[in-house]
Protein backbone atom coordinates (compact mmCIF):
# COMPACT_ATOMS: atom_id res chain seq x y z
CA UNK A 1 0.00 0.00 0.00
CA UNK A 2 2.81 2.36 0.90
CA UNK A 3 4.48 1.63 -2.40
CA UNK A 4 1.32 2.49 -4.28
CA UNK A 5 1.01 5.85 -2.52
CA UNK A 6 4.66 6.54 -3.15
CA UNK A 7 4.35 5.95 -6.92
CA UNK A 8 1.16 7.97 -6.99
CA UNK A 9 2.94 10.75 -5.12
CA UNK A 10 5.90 10.79 -7.49
CA UNK A 11 3.52 10.75 -10.44
CA UNK A 12 1.79 13.81 -9.00
CA UNK A 13 5.11 15.57 -8.56
CA UNK A 14 6.26 14.71 -12.09
CA UNK A 15 2.95 15.80 -13.55
CA UNK A 16 3.04 19.22 -11.93
CA UNK A 17 6.73 19.63 -12.67
CA UNK A 18 6.01 19.09 -16.38
CA UNK A 19 3.03 21.45 -16.31
CA UNK A 20 4.93 24.22 -14.54
CA UNK A 21 8.09 23.98 -16.66
CA UNK A 22 6.20 23.92 -19.97
CA UNK A 23 3.86 26.68 -18.78
CA UNK A 24 6.83 28.91 -17.93
CA UNK A 25 8.38 28.28 -21.35
CA UNK A 26 5.12 28.98 -23.17
CA UNK A 27 3.99 31.95 -21.08
CA UNK A 28 7.30 33.78 -20.60
CA UNK A 29 7.47 35.20 -24.16
CA UNK A 30 3.83 36.29 -23.90
CA UNK A 31 4.48 38.12 -20.63
CA UNK A 32 7.62 39.61 -22.12
CA UNK A 33 5.56 40.93 -25.04
CA UNK A 34 3.12 42.62 -22.68
CA UNK A 35 6.01 44.07 -20.69
CA UNK A 36 7.84 45.21 -23.82
CA UNK A 37 4.80 46.88 -25.38
CA UNK A 38 4.02 48.87 -22.23
CA UNK A 39 7.47 50.38 -21.73
CA UNK A 40 7.57 54.13 -21.36
CA UNK A 41 10.46 56.57 -21.27
CA UNK A 42 12.84 56.22 -18.31
CA UNK A 43 11.54 52.99 -16.82
CA UNK A 44 7.90 54.03 -16.62
CA UNK A 45 4.87 52.18 -17.93
CA UNK A 46 2.91 53.63 -20.81
CA UNK A 47 0.25 52.56 -23.29
CA UNK A 48 1.62 54.70 -26.13
CA UNK A 49 2.47 51.67 -28.23
CA UNK A 50 -1.09 50.37 -27.88
CA UNK A 51 -2.54 53.76 -28.76
CA UNK A 52 -0.18 53.86 -31.72
CA UNK A 53 -1.97 50.91 -33.35
CA UNK A 54 -4.96 53.03 -34.35
CA UNK A 55 -2.81 55.97 -35.47
CA UNK A 56 -0.65 54.12 -37.95
CA UNK A 57 -2.46 54.37 -41.29
CA UNK A 58 -0.38 51.68 -43.00
CA UNK A 59 -1.15 49.28 -40.19
CA UNK A 60 -4.89 50.01 -40.11
CA UNK A 61 -5.03 49.68 -43.90
CA UNK A 62 -3.27 46.34 -43.80
CA UNK A 63 -5.55 45.05 -41.05
CA UNK A 64 -8.57 45.96 -43.17
CA UNK A 65 -6.98 44.29 -46.21
CA UNK A 66 -6.22 41.11 -44.26
CA UNK A 67 -9.74 40.89 -42.83
CA UNK A 68 -11.23 41.33 -46.32
CA UNK A 69 -8.81 38.73 -47.59
CA UNK A 70 -9.88 36.30 -44.87
CA UNK A 71 -13.55 36.84 -45.73
CA UNK A 72 -12.94 36.39 -49.47
CA UNK A 73 -10.88 33.26 -48.84
CA UNK A 74 -13.67 31.73 -46.74
CA UNK A 75 -16.23 32.50 -49.46
CA UNK A 76 -13.93 31.17 -52.18
CA UNK A 77 -13.13 28.03 -50.21
CA UNK A 78 -16.82 27.30 -49.50
CA UNK A 79 -17.92 27.98 -53.08
CA UNK A 80 -15.16 25.79 -54.44
CA UNK A 81 -15.32 22.89 -52.00
CA UNK A 82 -18.90 22.43 -50.80
CA UNK A 83 -20.61 21.91 -54.18
CA UNK A 84 -17.68 19.89 -55.54
CA UNK A 85 -17.39 17.60 -52.53
CA UNK A 86 -21.15 17.09 -52.31
CA UNK A 87 -21.33 16.36 -56.02
CA UNK A 88 -18.44 13.90 -55.79
CA UNK A 89 -20.03 12.14 -52.82
CA UNK A 90 -23.36 11.80 -54.62
CA UNK A 91 -22.62 11.37 -58.30
CA UNK A 92 -18.97 10.56 -59.03
CA UNK A 93 -17.58 8.58 -56.08
CA UNK A 94 -14.81 7.38 -58.42
CA UNK A 95 -13.36 10.90 -58.21
CA UNK A 96 -13.24 10.97 -54.41
CA UNK A 97 -9.67 9.73 -54.17
CA UNK A 98 -8.52 12.23 -56.79
CA UNK A 99 -10.17 15.18 -55.05
CA UNK A 100 -8.81 14.06 -51.70
CA UNK A 101 -5.29 13.72 -53.08
CA UNK A 102 -5.41 17.17 -54.66
CA UNK A 103 -6.82 18.78 -51.53
CA UNK A 104 -4.15 17.25 -49.28
CA UNK A 105 -1.35 18.02 -51.73
CA UNK A 106 -0.56 21.47 -50.24
CA UNK A 107 0.54 19.67 -47.06
CA UNK A 108 3.62 18.38 -48.88
CA UNK A 109 4.22 21.65 -50.70
CA UNK A 110 5.49 24.24 -48.21
CA UNK A 111 4.27 27.80 -48.77
CA UNK A 112 7.82 28.89 -49.58
CA UNK A 113 7.84 26.34 -52.44
CA UNK A 114 4.36 27.25 -53.64
CA UNK A 115 5.37 30.90 -53.88
CA UNK A 116 8.24 29.98 -56.21
CA UNK A 117 5.83 28.34 -58.62
CA UNK A 118 3.02 30.82 -58.17
CA UNK A 119 5.12 33.96 -58.76
CA UNK A 120 5.08 33.66 -62.57
CA UNK A 121 1.33 32.98 -62.47
CA UNK A 122 0.76 36.08 -60.36
CA UNK A 123 2.41 38.15 -63.07
CA UNK A 124 -0.64 37.15 -65.14
CA UNK A 125 -3.10 37.60 -62.29
CA UNK A 126 -1.82 41.14 -61.72
CA UNK A 127 -2.07 41.81 -65.44
CA UNK A 128 -5.63 40.49 -65.72
CA UNK A 129 -7.25 41.39 -62.39
CA UNK A 130 -5.11 44.18 -60.94
CA UNK A 131 -2.48 44.34 -58.24
CA UNK A 132 -4.69 44.59 -55.15
CA UNK A 133 -3.67 42.50 -52.14
CA UNK A 134 -7.09 40.86 -52.44
CA UNK A 135 -5.84 38.83 -55.43
CA UNK A 136 -4.00 36.73 -52.85
CA UNK A 137 -7.41 35.08 -52.33
CA UNK A 138 -6.65 32.62 -55.15
CA UNK A 139 -3.49 31.22 -53.63
CA UNK A 140 -4.89 31.38 -50.08
CA UNK A 141 -7.82 29.18 -51.11
CA UNK A 142 -5.20 26.62 -52.19
CA UNK A 143 -3.37 27.06 -48.89
CA UNK A 144 -6.45 26.30 -46.77
CA UNK A 145 -7.58 23.34 -48.94
CA UNK A 146 -6.21 20.51 -46.72
CA UNK A 147 -7.71 21.83 -43.48
CA UNK A 148 -11.02 22.83 -45.02
CA UNK A 149 -11.24 19.52 -46.89
CA UNK A 150 -10.78 17.48 -43.72
CA UNK A 151 -13.38 19.49 -41.81
CA UNK A 152 -15.98 19.30 -44.59
CA UNK A 153 -15.23 15.65 -45.34
CA UNK A 154 -15.84 14.88 -41.66
CA UNK A 155 -19.17 16.69 -41.86
CA UNK A 156 -20.29 14.93 -45.04
CA UNK A 157 -19.19 11.56 -43.70
CA UNK A 158 -21.29 11.98 -40.57
CA UNK A 159 -24.63 12.30 -42.40
CA UNK A 160 -26.27 10.01 -44.89
CA UNK A 161 -26.27 12.48 -47.74
CA UNK A 162 -27.23 9.91 -50.35
CA UNK A 163 -30.54 9.12 -48.61
CA UNK A 164 -31.15 12.76 -47.75
CA UNK A 165 -30.55 13.99 -51.27
CA UNK A 166 -32.57 11.15 -52.86
CA UNK A 167 -35.46 12.01 -50.55
CA UNK A 168 -35.20 15.67 -51.54
CA UNK A 169 -34.86 14.83 -55.25
CA UNK A 170 -37.85 12.50 -55.19
CA UNK A 171 -39.89 15.29 -53.67
CA UNK A 172 -38.99 17.39 -56.69
CA UNK A 173 -36.19 19.66 -55.53
CA UNK A 174 -33.39 20.70 -57.84
CA UNK A 175 -29.72 19.95 -57.20
CA UNK A 176 -29.26 23.55 -56.12
CA UNK A 177 -32.06 23.21 -53.58
CA UNK A 178 -30.58 19.94 -52.32
CA UNK A 179 -27.30 21.70 -51.74
CA UNK A 180 -28.63 24.86 -50.11
CA UNK A 181 -31.59 23.49 -48.15
CA UNK A 182 -30.53 19.94 -47.27
CA UNK A 183 -26.75 19.50 -47.34
CA UNK A 184 -25.51 22.85 -46.05
CA UNK A 185 -27.79 23.03 -42.98
CA UNK A 186 -26.68 19.52 -42.05
CA UNK A 187 -22.97 20.22 -42.20
CA UNK A 188 -23.08 23.70 -40.68
CA UNK A 189 -20.71 22.73 -37.86
CA UNK A 190 -18.13 21.42 -40.29
CA UNK A 191 -18.44 24.57 -42.39
CA UNK A 192 -17.85 26.74 -39.31
CA UNK A 193 -14.73 24.74 -38.44
CA UNK A 194 -13.43 24.99 -42.00
CA UNK A 195 -14.05 28.76 -42.00
CA UNK A 196 -12.34 29.35 -38.66
CA UNK A 197 -9.21 27.44 -39.69
CA UNK A 198 -9.16 29.41 -42.93
CA UNK A 199 -9.49 32.76 -41.14
CA UNK A 200 -6.69 31.88 -38.70
CA UNK A 201 -4.45 30.77 -41.55
CA UNK A 202 -5.04 33.86 -43.69
CA UNK A 203 -4.57 36.33 -40.82
CA UNK A 204 -1.27 34.66 -39.90
CA UNK A 205 0.10 34.16 -43.41
CA UNK A 206 3.39 35.91 -44.13
CA UNK A 207 5.44 33.85 -46.58
CA UNK A 208 3.45 34.27 -49.78
CA UNK A 209 2.25 37.82 -49.13
CA UNK A 210 5.73 39.09 -48.37
CA UNK A 211 7.46 37.41 -51.31
CA UNK A 212 4.74 38.54 -53.76
CA UNK A 213 5.03 42.06 -52.27
CA UNK A 214 1.51 42.52 -50.97
CA UNK A 215 0.89 44.57 -47.81
CA UNK A 216 -1.06 42.24 -45.55
CA UNK A 217 -1.07 42.70 -41.79
CA UNK A 218 1.85 40.31 -41.17
CA UNK A 219 4.01 42.00 -43.80
CA UNK A 220 3.32 45.43 -42.33
CA UNK A 221 3.96 44.19 -38.76
CA UNK A 222 7.31 42.85 -39.93
CA UNK A 223 8.28 46.20 -41.46
CA UNK A 224 6.98 48.03 -38.40
CA UNK A 225 9.12 45.85 -36.16
CA UNK A 226 12.22 47.40 -37.64
CA UNK A 227 10.92 50.96 -37.16
CA UNK A 228 8.80 50.87 -34.00
CA UNK A 229 9.10 47.55 -32.20
CA UNK A 230 6.68 48.62 -29.44
CA UNK A 231 3.68 48.94 -31.77
CA UNK A 232 4.60 45.75 -33.63
CA UNK A 233 4.69 43.79 -30.38
CA UNK A 234 1.42 45.37 -29.20
CA UNK A 235 -0.33 44.32 -32.44
CA UNK A 236 1.07 40.82 -32.06
CA UNK A 237 -0.39 40.52 -28.56
CA UNK A 238 -3.73 41.82 -29.82
CA UNK A 239 -3.75 39.34 -32.71
CA UNK A 240 -2.93 36.50 -30.36
CA UNK A 241 -5.75 37.41 -27.99
CA UNK A 242 -8.11 37.67 -30.96
CA UNK A 243 -7.14 34.18 -32.16
CA UNK A 244 -7.54 32.76 -28.66
CA UNK A 245 -11.00 34.27 -28.24
CA UNK A 246 -12.00 33.01 -31.69
CA UNK A 247 -10.97 29.45 -30.85
CA UNK A 248 -12.59 29.46 -27.41
CA UNK A 249 -15.85 30.78 -28.86
CA UNK A 250 -15.85 28.03 -31.48
CA UNK A 251 -14.94 25.39 -28.91
CA UNK A 252 -17.93 26.47 -26.82
CA UNK A 253 -20.26 26.69 -29.83
CA UNK A 254 -19.62 23.15 -30.97
CA UNK A 255 -20.62 21.06 -27.93
CA UNK A 256 -23.75 23.11 -27.32
CA UNK A 257 -24.92 22.60 -30.87
CA UNK A 258 -24.28 18.88 -30.50
CA UNK A 259 -26.34 18.66 -27.30
CA UNK A 260 -29.23 20.37 -29.01
CA UNK A 261 -29.23 17.76 -31.74
CA UNK A 262 -28.69 14.76 -29.53
CA UNK A 263 -32.10 13.24 -30.19
CA UNK A 264 -31.84 14.08 -33.87
CA UNK A 265 -30.73 11.30 -36.22
CA UNK A 266 -28.68 13.75 -38.28
CA UNK A 267 -26.48 14.80 -35.37
CA UNK A 268 -23.13 15.98 -36.67
CA UNK A 269 -20.05 15.17 -34.63
CA UNK A 270 -17.80 18.17 -34.78
CA UNK A 271 -14.52 17.44 -36.51
CA UNK A 272 -11.84 17.91 -33.90
CA UNK A 273 -8.69 17.84 -35.96
CA UNK A 274 -7.64 20.08 -38.82
CA UNK A 275 -6.12 22.69 -36.56
CA UNK A 276 -2.63 21.43 -37.09
CA UNK B 1 -17.40 3.76 -50.46
CA UNK B 2 -18.69 0.48 -51.83
CA UNK B 3 -22.22 0.94 -50.54
CA UNK B 4 -22.31 4.29 -52.28
CA UNK B 5 -21.28 2.72 -55.56
CA UNK B 6 -23.93 0.04 -55.26
CA UNK B 7 -27.08 1.94 -56.31
CA UNK B 8 -25.54 3.31 -59.51
CA UNK B 9 -25.68 0.13 -61.69
CA UNK B 10 -29.27 -0.51 -60.67
CA UNK B 11 -30.24 2.86 -62.03
CA UNK B 12 -28.58 2.39 -65.42
CA UNK B 13 -29.58 -1.24 -65.97
CA UNK B 14 -32.90 -1.32 -67.91
CA UNK B 15 -32.68 -0.89 -71.73
CA UNK B 16 -30.06 -0.05 -74.35
CA UNK B 17 -31.04 3.57 -74.82
CA UNK B 18 -31.21 4.04 -71.07
CA UNK B 19 -27.67 2.72 -70.82
CA UNK B 20 -26.52 5.22 -73.41
CA UNK B 21 -28.31 7.95 -71.54
CA UNK B 22 -26.65 6.65 -68.36
CA UNK B 23 -23.24 7.00 -69.95
CA UNK B 24 -24.08 10.54 -71.03
CA UNK B 25 -25.29 11.36 -67.55
CA UNK B 26 -22.14 9.96 -66.06
CA UNK B 27 -20.17 12.24 -68.36
CA UNK B 28 -22.16 15.28 -67.24
CA UNK B 29 -21.60 14.10 -63.66
CA UNK B 30 -17.85 14.38 -64.26
CA UNK B 31 -18.38 17.87 -65.66
CA UNK B 32 -19.54 18.94 -62.18
CA UNK B 33 -16.00 18.53 -60.90
CA UNK B 34 -14.59 20.64 -63.70
CA UNK B 35 -14.61 24.09 -61.99
CA UNK B 36 -12.69 22.64 -59.04
CA UNK B 37 -10.17 20.91 -61.29
CA UNK B 38 -9.71 24.07 -63.37
CA UNK B 39 -8.99 26.14 -60.25
CA UNK B 40 -6.51 23.74 -58.66
CA UNK B 41 -4.83 23.24 -62.02
CA UNK B 42 -4.07 26.94 -62.33
CA UNK B 43 -3.15 27.68 -58.72
CA UNK B 44 -1.75 24.39 -57.39
CA UNK B 45 -0.80 21.87 -60.09
CA UNK B 46 0.66 24.39 -62.54
CA UNK B 47 2.86 26.07 -59.89
CA UNK B 48 4.07 22.64 -58.81
CA UNK B 49 4.79 21.81 -62.46
CA UNK B 50 6.71 25.09 -62.84
CA UNK B 51 8.88 24.25 -59.82
CA UNK B 52 9.57 20.68 -60.87
CA UNK B 53 10.33 21.41 -64.52
CA UNK B 54 12.02 24.74 -63.79
CA UNK B 55 14.57 22.96 -61.63
CA UNK B 56 15.77 21.21 -64.80
CA UNK B 57 15.73 24.22 -67.12
CA UNK B 58 18.23 26.96 -67.87
CA UNK B 59 17.33 30.63 -68.37
CA UNK B 60 16.11 29.93 -71.90
CA UNK B 61 13.99 26.93 -70.94
CA UNK B 62 16.39 24.28 -72.25
CA UNK B 63 16.98 21.10 -70.30
CA UNK B 64 19.95 21.24 -67.94
CA UNK B 65 21.20 19.67 -64.75
CA UNK B 66 23.26 22.70 -63.77
CA UNK B 67 20.67 23.95 -61.22
CA UNK B 68 20.67 20.64 -59.42
CA UNK B 69 24.45 20.58 -59.66
CA UNK B 70 24.67 24.08 -58.19
CA UNK B 71 22.55 22.99 -55.21
CA UNK B 72 24.44 19.76 -54.62
CA UNK B 73 27.94 21.14 -55.08
CA UNK B 74 27.49 24.73 -53.90
CA UNK B 75 28.63 24.71 -50.25
CA UNK B 76 26.23 27.48 -49.22
CA UNK B 77 23.21 25.61 -50.60
CA UNK B 78 24.24 22.24 -49.25
CA UNK B 79 24.99 23.73 -45.84
CA UNK B 80 21.58 25.34 -45.76
CA UNK B 81 20.02 21.93 -46.30
CA UNK B 82 22.13 20.43 -43.52
CA UNK B 83 21.28 23.27 -41.11
CA UNK B 84 17.58 23.10 -42.02
CA UNK B 85 17.47 19.35 -41.50
CA UNK B 86 19.48 19.62 -38.27
CA UNK B 87 17.23 22.36 -36.92
CA UNK B 88 14.08 20.41 -37.85
CA UNK B 89 15.50 17.28 -36.24
CA UNK B 90 16.45 18.98 -32.97
CA UNK B 91 13.16 20.88 -32.64
CA UNK B 92 11.11 17.83 -33.67
CA UNK B 93 12.74 15.73 -30.94
CA UNK B 94 12.49 18.48 -28.29
CA UNK B 95 8.93 19.30 -29.30
CA UNK B 96 7.90 15.65 -29.40
CA UNK B 97 9.38 14.83 -25.97
CA UNK B 98 8.07 17.89 -24.14
CA UNK B 99 4.80 17.88 -26.06
CA UNK B 100 4.23 14.22 -25.19
CA UNK B 101 5.04 14.90 -21.52
CA UNK B 102 2.62 17.82 -21.55
CA UNK B 103 -0.03 15.64 -23.20
CA UNK B 104 0.49 12.99 -20.53
CA UNK B 105 0.24 15.58 -17.74
CA UNK B 106 -2.98 16.89 -19.26
CA UNK B 107 -4.45 13.44 -19.91
CA UNK B 108 -3.90 12.48 -16.24
CA UNK B 109 -6.42 15.15 -15.23
CA UNK B 110 -10.18 15.09 -15.63
CA UNK B 111 -11.26 14.88 -19.30
CA UNK B 112 -13.58 17.87 -19.02
CA UNK B 113 -11.51 19.81 -16.49
CA UNK B 114 -10.65 23.47 -16.81
CA UNK B 115 -6.91 22.75 -17.11
CA UNK B 116 -7.51 20.45 -20.05
CA UNK B 117 -9.80 22.90 -21.86
CA UNK B 118 -7.36 25.77 -21.37
CA UNK B 119 -4.29 23.83 -22.49
CA UNK B 120 -6.02 22.46 -25.59
CA UNK B 121 -7.42 25.86 -26.59
CA UNK B 122 -4.10 27.61 -25.94
CA UNK B 123 -2.24 24.95 -27.92
CA UNK B 124 -4.58 25.49 -30.85
CA UNK B 125 -3.56 29.13 -30.90
CA UNK B 126 0.14 28.71 -30.12
CA UNK B 127 0.67 25.96 -32.72
CA UNK B 128 -0.58 28.48 -35.31
CA UNK B 129 1.48 31.21 -33.68
CA UNK B 130 4.37 30.87 -36.04
CA UNK B 131 5.54 33.62 -38.15
CA UNK B 132 6.49 37.16 -37.56
CA UNK B 133 4.73 37.56 -34.24
CA UNK B 134 6.64 34.66 -32.70
CA UNK B 135 9.93 36.21 -33.74
CA UNK B 136 8.88 39.44 -32.00
CA UNK B 137 7.82 37.55 -28.91
CA UNK B 138 11.31 36.11 -28.54
CA UNK B 139 13.03 39.37 -29.38
CA UNK B 140 10.95 40.97 -26.63
CA UNK B 141 12.10 38.19 -24.29
CA UNK B 142 15.72 37.43 -25.15
CA UNK B 143 16.70 40.15 -27.64
CA UNK B 144 19.12 42.99 -26.93
CA UNK B 145 16.42 44.93 -25.06
CA UNK B 146 14.47 41.84 -24.11
CA UNK B 147 12.69 41.32 -20.82
CA UNK B 148 14.89 38.46 -19.62
CA UNK B 149 18.14 39.93 -20.94
CA UNK B 150 17.53 43.20 -19.08
CA UNK B 151 16.25 41.42 -16.00
CA UNK B 152 19.39 39.31 -15.73
CA UNK B 153 21.63 42.31 -16.37
CA UNK B 154 19.80 44.46 -13.79
CA UNK B 155 19.35 42.00 -10.97
CA UNK B 156 22.44 39.83 -11.26
CA UNK B 157 24.70 42.27 -13.01
CA UNK B 158 25.74 39.51 -15.34
CA UNK B 159 25.17 38.85 -18.99
CA UNK B 160 25.04 35.08 -19.43
CA UNK B 161 23.13 35.36 -22.70
CA UNK B 162 25.86 37.47 -24.34
CA UNK B 163 23.57 40.43 -24.77
CA UNK B 164 20.91 38.58 -26.73
CA UNK B 165 22.99 37.91 -29.84
CA UNK B 166 22.48 34.17 -29.49
CA UNK B 167 18.81 34.47 -30.44
CA UNK B 168 19.87 35.05 -34.07
CA UNK B 169 21.92 31.84 -34.19
CA UNK B 170 21.11 28.14 -34.36
CA UNK B 171 20.35 27.90 -30.63
CA UNK B 172 17.99 30.85 -30.87
CA UNK B 173 16.16 29.36 -33.85
CA UNK B 174 15.90 26.03 -32.03
CA UNK B 175 14.35 27.68 -28.94
CA UNK B 176 11.94 29.70 -31.07
CA UNK B 177 10.89 26.76 -33.28
CA UNK B 178 10.37 24.47 -30.28
CA UNK B 179 7.88 27.05 -29.07
CA UNK B 180 5.36 26.14 -31.78
CA UNK B 181 6.36 22.46 -31.89
CA UNK B 182 5.27 21.65 -28.31
CA UNK B 183 1.64 22.81 -28.76
CA UNK B 184 1.43 21.03 -32.12
CA UNK B 185 2.66 17.83 -30.50
CA UNK B 186 0.00 18.16 -27.81
CA UNK B 187 -2.75 18.50 -30.43
CA UNK B 188 -1.51 15.55 -32.48
CA UNK B 189 -0.54 13.24 -29.62
CA UNK B 190 -3.32 13.80 -27.07
CA UNK B 191 -5.88 11.70 -29.01
CA UNK B 192 -3.38 8.81 -29.14
CA UNK B 193 -2.82 9.01 -25.37
CA UNK B 194 -6.55 9.03 -24.80
CA UNK B 195 -6.82 5.85 -26.84
CA UNK B 196 -4.99 3.99 -24.04
CA UNK B 197 -7.71 2.13 -22.21
CA UNK B 198 -7.65 2.44 -18.41
CA UNK B 199 -8.32 -1.31 -18.27
CA UNK B 200 -4.84 -2.00 -19.66
CA UNK B 201 -3.30 -0.03 -16.81
CA UNK B 202 -5.52 -1.81 -14.28
CA UNK B 203 -4.59 -5.19 -15.73
CA UNK B 204 -0.91 -4.33 -15.50
CA UNK B 205 -1.28 -3.04 -11.92
CA UNK B 206 -3.29 -6.05 -10.72
CA UNK B 207 -0.62 -8.39 -12.13
CA UNK B 208 1.90 -6.57 -9.95
CA UNK B 209 3.44 -4.45 -12.71
CA UNK B 210 5.07 -1.20 -11.67
CA UNK B 211 4.45 2.10 -13.45
CA UNK B 212 7.69 1.57 -15.35
CA UNK B 213 6.68 -1.97 -16.36
CA UNK B 214 3.39 -0.63 -17.71
CA UNK B 215 5.04 2.00 -19.90
CA UNK B 216 7.83 -0.37 -20.92
CA UNK B 217 5.62 -3.27 -22.00
CA UNK B 218 2.13 -1.88 -22.68
CA UNK B 219 1.79 1.87 -23.08
CA UNK B 220 5.15 2.47 -24.77
CA UNK B 221 4.85 -0.10 -27.56
CA UNK B 222 1.28 0.96 -28.34
CA UNK B 223 2.14 4.64 -28.47
CA UNK B 224 5.51 4.25 -30.24
CA UNK B 225 4.24 4.43 -33.85
CA UNK B 226 1.99 7.36 -32.98
CA UNK B 227 4.85 9.14 -31.25
CA UNK B 228 7.23 8.59 -34.16
CA UNK B 229 4.56 9.69 -36.63
CA UNK B 230 3.88 12.87 -34.68
CA UNK B 231 7.62 13.58 -34.51
CA UNK B 232 7.80 13.26 -38.31
CA UNK B 233 4.93 15.71 -38.65
CA UNK B 234 6.82 18.11 -36.40
CA UNK B 235 9.92 17.66 -38.54
CA UNK B 236 8.00 18.57 -41.70
CA UNK B 237 6.44 21.50 -39.87
CA UNK B 238 9.79 22.95 -38.85
CA UNK B 239 11.39 22.19 -42.19
CA UNK B 240 8.67 24.10 -44.08
CA UNK B 241 8.58 27.07 -41.71
CA UNK B 242 9.69 30.34 -43.23
CA UNK B 243 8.12 33.39 -41.60
CA UNK B 244 9.75 33.12 -38.16
CA UNK B 245 13.23 32.68 -39.56
CA UNK B 246 12.66 35.43 -42.13
CA UNK B 247 11.55 37.91 -39.48
CA UNK B 248 14.39 36.94 -37.13
CA UNK B 249 17.25 36.76 -39.61
CA UNK B 250 17.45 39.56 -42.15
CA UNK B 251 21.08 39.06 -43.13
CA UNK B 252 22.59 35.83 -44.32
CA UNK B 253 20.65 32.71 -45.25
CA UNK B 254 21.47 29.75 -43.04
CA UNK B 255 18.23 27.87 -43.90
CA UNK B 256 16.84 26.57 -47.20
CA UNK B 257 13.71 28.78 -47.11
CA UNK B 258 15.95 31.81 -46.59
CA UNK B 259 18.12 30.73 -49.53
CA UNK B 260 14.96 30.58 -51.60
CA UNK B 261 14.07 34.07 -50.40
CA UNK B 262 17.38 35.47 -51.57
CA UNK B 263 17.04 33.58 -54.85
CA UNK B 264 13.63 35.20 -55.36
CA UNK B 265 14.36 38.73 -54.19
CA UNK B 266 17.98 39.44 -54.99
CA UNK B 267 19.35 40.36 -58.36
CA UNK B 268 19.33 37.28 -60.55
CA UNK B 269 22.80 36.03 -61.29
CA UNK B 270 23.11 35.10 -64.95
CA UNK B 271 22.47 31.42 -65.45
CA UNK B 272 21.17 30.99 -61.88
CA UNK B 273 17.57 32.05 -62.40
CA UNK B 274 16.25 28.59 -61.68
CA UNK B 275 18.40 27.62 -58.71
CA UNK B 276 15.53 28.75 -56.47
CA UNK B 277 13.34 26.14 -58.15
CA UNK B 278 15.96 23.45 -57.62
CA UNK B 279 16.10 24.39 -53.92
CA UNK B 280 12.30 24.29 -53.79
CA UNK B 281 12.28 20.87 -55.44
CA UNK B 282 14.75 19.67 -52.81
CA UNK B 283 12.39 20.86 -50.08
CA UNK B 284 9.42 19.09 -51.68
CA UNK B 285 11.39 15.85 -51.85
CA UNK B 286 12.39 16.00 -48.17
CA UNK B 287 8.85 16.85 -47.05
CA UNK B 288 7.30 14.21 -49.31
CA UNK B 289 9.56 11.48 -47.90
CA UNK B 290 8.75 12.53 -44.33
CA UNK B 291 5.01 12.76 -44.96
CA UNK B 292 4.95 9.34 -46.65
CA UNK B 293 6.59 7.79 -43.59
CA UNK B 294 4.07 9.67 -41.47
CA UNK B 295 1.15 8.25 -43.44
CA UNK B 296 2.53 4.71 -43.08
CA UNK B 297 2.98 5.09 -39.32
CA UNK B 298 -0.45 6.67 -39.04
CA UNK B 299 -1.98 3.53 -40.52
CA UNK B 300 -0.18 1.40 -37.94
CA UNK B 301 -1.32 3.64 -35.10
CA UNK B 302 -4.97 3.51 -36.03
CA UNK B 303 -4.85 -0.29 -35.94
CA UNK B 304 -4.51 -0.24 -32.15
CA UNK B 305 -6.19 2.95 -31.08
CA UNK B 306 -9.80 2.88 -32.08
Amino acid sequence: MAAVTRTRGSRWVLRWLVLVVVAIYLLLPLLAMVEFSTRGAGGTRSLDAWRGIGEDDDLVGSIVASVELAALTVVGMLVLLVPTMTWVHLRVPAMRRVVEFICLLPLTIPAIVLVVGVAPIYAWVTYLVGDSALTLTFVYVVLVLPYAYRAIDGGLGAIDIVTLSEAARSLGSSWFQVLVRVIIPNIRGALISASVVSIALVLGEFTIASLLNFDTVQVVINLLGKRNAGIAVAVSVAALLFAFVLLVVVAYLEPRRRDAQEDDTTAVPAPQEARS
Amino acid sequence: MTDMLAPAPARTRPTGSATRRGAGRRLTAYLGVLPFLAFVTVFLLWPTYIVVTGAFQDDLGRFTLSNIQAVVSGPAYLDSFLVSIGLSLVTAVLGAVFGALLAWAVAEGRPDGLLRRCVVAASGVLAQFGGVMLAFAFLATFGFNGFVTLLLADTLGIDPLSGGGWIYGFAGLAVVYTYFQIPLMLIVFLPALEGLKPQWREASDSLGGSGWAYWRHVGGPILAPGFAGAALLLFANAFSAYATAAALISQGSPLVPLQIRSALTSEVVLGQANVGKALALGMVIVVAVVMTLYALLQRRTSKWLR
